[in-house]
Parts: structure tokens; C-alpha cells; sequence
């Protein structure tokens, strides 16, 4: 995927200008940057929900539109939130139309959800799930149309660090095992450097990208 | 029992609407739209009484009514800053037209009570007729959007980063649930919608937790409130909406004692 001096704005409101970067498929990108800089914004362009004000996004195959999975940064499910785990990742199997799953979306289903390590869970409400498992429920939703790249925005924010890992690794599992290129907002640095390859710093109006390695940690830091 | 044409009737619609309740509850429920039922009621309400006005059966009055509003009513719901207080301003408007219809048409009190709190008797058998196409019209339009409505209405989130279009589909679930809530007030009267259309849908969530399994249920409970009140109703010569609002309540008490004890 290419990006190439792209501006987004929300109507008179500029909020990113002139942003470049590759993404090779395969990869992990880290985008770091603080509150209100535009990285929910440059990930809804990227799903094509916001028209760019210049600029384009490329993807390798130009003709065909890639498949995204995404997890959203913000999700309201209740503690009364009734579906169980396995009804919740099926939602989004919507290529088919009538109202029960055939053969091949079962066994998927079934494939996913032990990927995911939600087998064991998967007749609880999703109300009552942990954060962990909440997280992985949406993960697995995301990925259950084998997508070809994953946008994690944030997801690993409000949870432990045994959690953050454990979610990751999952991620990473992915990545490797089945050529899924990944997209992961998030401000925590270790993180990042732990699982990505490549990074995308975002300050107001400037951009700076490069390998994991060179990442200029302690200038993150101060800000 | 049975060999009534009226009872027959009524039983017949029942079903359907009980049927048609049971399903597009779960999905009143999931999206939040309790309140917003009941307000459509209201103005089922206005729109009966309007019909019985100018010599209409209720039941196109409502349809009239609540189809043509159902957009007015979703673009309300869209902004929820003053939705509660909006809402409550147009049902005091309807409720307000509806008492002036029924005052102004020449007609006895009783029609304005079976509008209210819903009648057994008044069922032709071209209304039941009505109500099974109506019927049927809603359940083919939720097959056929099965899973994208399904999707919307549990993870309105996860359906917009697919690409599901959120507006389009509450748009016609609106219109949907105005076809059902005229339909359902045959029965229960537009005060008592609720009995219906969300009672055994918000129940069913206790038990099951598959949108398919909860509709079955909720159909389940439905049915079971309709025949026990209409065979009641028979017996005691009591209103039929009294013991179908007892049974659904019943039911639902029984489900909050069960998911508390789960
Ligand atoms: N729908 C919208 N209409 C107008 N402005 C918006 C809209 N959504 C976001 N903004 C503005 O765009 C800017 C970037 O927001 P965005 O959500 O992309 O930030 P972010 O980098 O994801 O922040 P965070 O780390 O807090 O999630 C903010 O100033 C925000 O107020
Ligand atoms: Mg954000």
C-alpha cells in the first residue's frame, strides 16, 4: 500500500496534510502520535468512509479493493450486551444473505474462533467477558473474511500488559502465518517495538516514518 | 370456542402479530427503540382516530399515520442530545389530535377504548386478511436483510467499518415497525403496544444469546400471551389486553428472577 501526499480534512478543519508512507504487504506499522493528531482520521480514509482532499492511496492490486480488517477504537457493549462471543464474530459474515450459516462459514467460524483461543468461551455473553476477551472477540471479527491487512486502533489501550502481549502475539501469529499485513495505533512505544517492523510518527502536519529500530524513542518521549 | 367467526379471527391475528411481534421486538430491543415504539403507538393512535373521522377502518388510519411519520420519527432518533424530550413532545401532539378526532367524528365512546386498549371483537375477516399480508410483507423484508439488520442493530460499530449503510437500514426498519405496531394495536390497543413488541423480545435475551434463538423465543412468549389471553378473555369476559399485558409481564419477571439467580 502507498500513500502519497495525503490531506484529510473535516470540512473548513484540516487534519492531516501532505502525509506519505509504505506499507509492504506482510508488514507491521506502528503509528505513534498524541490525541487529536488524526490517526482515527487516516484510518477512516484508508476503509475509503472519508474522500481525501488530495492526495492518493494505492494499493498493490489497483483494480481491486483490498480487504480491510479493522478494530475500531470504540465499541459500547454493555454488561447486559445479550449475543454470545460466537454470535458477536459471526456478525459480520455478510456475504451470504439467508439467515442461517452454511458449511463453509461454520467451519471458518469454528477455525477463528480457536485461532483466537475463544473456543472455551464461546456460549458466554460478550457482556460478561473480560477485556481481554472482549478484545480478541473483535479481533476475530475482523479477521474472520480473511482480510488482507488489520487495523488495530488502539485496541490494546485499556488492557494489562499480560493482556497486551497476549493479544499481540496473536496478532503477530497472524501476520506471519497468513501474509496479514498490520496496521497498529497506539502510544504504548514498548509495544510497538517489541512487534512492529516499520513506524509512522504523527505531529501536527509533520510526519516522520522509518524502521522500528530507528525510532527516535526519546524525542517520543518528551512529548 | 373456536366456533365463533369472531373468536377465530381474533386468534388468526393473533398469530401473525405475535409472530411478527416476536421478531422485530429483538431487533426494537437491540437498537433502543422501546421508547420510540411507544411513541409511534400514539401516533397510531391520532392516525385511528382520524380514520374513524372520515369513515376509515383504524387500521388504514394508523398505517397512514405511522408510515408517514416514520421518517420524522428516525430523524429524531438521529440526534439523541434532545431526543427524549423531542419524542415526548410529539406524543403529546398526536395524543392531543387523536382526542380531538374522536371527539369531532359522531362516534360512541366504545370506539375510542377498543382503539386505546385494543378489541377482540371488531376483527372482519378482511382485516385478518390485512394483517396476514401486512404480516408477511415484514417478515420477507427482514429475511432479505437478515444479516446486515442483524449486524446493525447489535454492532452498529462493526457494521459501519464494513460497510454496512446504517442510515438505510434504520430507515426501513422504521417503516417496519410502523406496519407492526398498526398491526399489533388490533389486538392490544395502541396504549399497550409495548406488551407486544417489546415484553417477550427483552425477556428472551435472559435465556438465549443467538439473535435466531431469541426471535424463536420471543415468538414463543408472544404466542403463548396472545392464545392464554384470548382463551381468558373468552372465559371471563374480561379485556383480552389485560390478560396478555399480566401473562408478558409474568414472563418477564420470571426472566429477570432467572438471570439473576444465572
Ligand atoms: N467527525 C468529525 N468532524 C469534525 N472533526 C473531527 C471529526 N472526527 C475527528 N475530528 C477532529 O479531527 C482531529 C483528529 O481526530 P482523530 O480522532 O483522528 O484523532 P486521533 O489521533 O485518533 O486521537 P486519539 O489518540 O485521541 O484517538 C481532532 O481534532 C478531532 O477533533
Ligand atoms: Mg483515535
Amino acid at each position: 500500500m502507498n500513500v502519497q501526499r495525503l490531506a484529510l480534512s473535516y470540512g473548513d478543519e484540516d487534519v492531516i496534510d501532505d502525509l506519505n508512507f509504505h506499507l509492504q504487504a506482510g508488514h507491521f506499522l506502528a503509528v505513534i502520535g498524541e490525541n487529536g493528531v488524526g490517526k482515527t482520521t487516516l484510518v477512516r480514509a484508508l476503509l475509503g468512509q472519508l474522500k481525501p482532499k488530495a492526495g492518493v492511496i494505492e494499493f498493490s492490486e489497483p483494480k481491486k479493493k483490498m480487504k480491510i480488517g479493522y478494530v475500531p477504537q470504540f465499541r459500547n457493549l454493555d454488561e447486559e450486551y445479550p449475543l454470545s462471543v460466537r454470535d458477536f464474530v459471526a456478525l459480520s459474515l455478510i456475504n451470504r444473505r439467508l439467515p442461517w450459516l452454511n458449511k463453509a462459514e461454520v467451519q471458518r467460524l469454528d477455525e477463528v474462533m480457536q485461532q483466537t483461543n475463544l473456543l472455551k468461551i464461546a456460549n458466554r455473553p460478550v457482556g460478561l467477558a473480560s477485556g481481554g476477551e472482549k478484545q480478541r472477540a473483535y479481533l476475530a471479527q475482523a479477521l474472520i473474511n480473511r482480510p488482507e491487512l488489520l487495523i488495530l486502533d488502539e485496541s490494546t489501550a485499556s488492557l494489562d500488559n499480560e493482556m497486551k502481549y497476549e493479544l499481540l502475539d496473536l496478532v503477530a501469529k497472524f501476520q506471519h502465518g497468513q501474509d496479514l499485513s498490520v496496521i497498529f495505533i497506539t502510544h504504548d512505544l514498548p509495544l510497538a517495538q517489541r512487534y512492529a517492523d516499520h513506524f509512522l510518527m504523527m505531529e501536527h502536519f509533520k510526519y516522520t516514518t522509518g524502521k522500528i529500530a530507528d525510532l527516535p524513542v526519546e524525542q517520543v518521549e518528551e512529548q | 370456542m373456536l366456533s365463533y367467526d369472531f373468536m377465530r379471527h381474533a386468534f388468526v391475528a393473533g398469530t401473525f402479530i405475535a409472530i411478527i411481534c416476536g421478531t422485530m421486538g429483538v431487533f426494537v430491543i437491540a437498537r433502543n427503540m422501546s421508547f420510540l415504539t411507544h411513541t409511534l403507538a400514539e401516533i397510531g393512535f391520532a392516525g385511528a382516530a382520524f380514520g374513524v373521522f372520515v369513515g376509515w377502518p383504524a387500521l388504514n388510519g394508523m398505517l397512514l399515520f405511522t408510515v408517514l411519520s416514520s421518517a420524522m420519527v428516525g430523524q429524531m432518533s438521529v440526534k439523541s442530545a434532545r431526543r427524549e424530550s423531542v419524542i415526548s413532545a410529539v406524543s403529546a401532539l398526536f395524543l392531543g389530535l387523536g382526542i380531538l378526532f374522536l371527539a369531532i367524528s359522531d362516534q360512541t365512546s366504545s370506539s375510542a377504548t377498543s382503539i386505546l386498549f385494543g378489541s377482540v371483537i371488531g376483527i372482519s375477516s378482511a382485516e385478518v386478511w390485512q394483517i396476514a399480508g401486512l404480516s408477511l410483507v415484514i417478515i420477507v423484508v427482514i429475511l432479505l436483510m437478515y444479516r446486515s439488520l442483524k449486524f446493525e442493530s447489535f454492532d452498529a460499530v462493526g457494521a459501519r467499518v464494513n460497510g454496512i449503510n446504517g442510515t438505510l437500514i434504520s430507515i426501513v426498519f422504521l417503516v417496519l415497525l410502523a406496519l407492526s405496531v398498526s398491526v399489533a394495536a388490533q389486538i392490544v390497543g395502541s396504549l399497550l403496544i409495548f406488551i407486544l413488541l417489546t415484553l417477550p423480545a427483552a425477556s428472551a435475551k435472559y435465556f438465549v444469546h443467538g439473535v435466531f434463538k431469541m426471535i424463536v423465543l420471543a415468538i414463543i412468549f408472544a404466542l403463548v400471551g396472545t392464545w392464554l389471553g384470548l382463551y381468558l378473555g373468552y372465559l371471563t369476559n374480561w379485556p383480552v389486553s389485560f390478560f396478555i399485558a399480566t401473562i408478558e409481564v409474568l414472563i418477564f419477571v420470571a426472566a429477570l428472577w432467572h438471570a439473576r439467580r444465572a
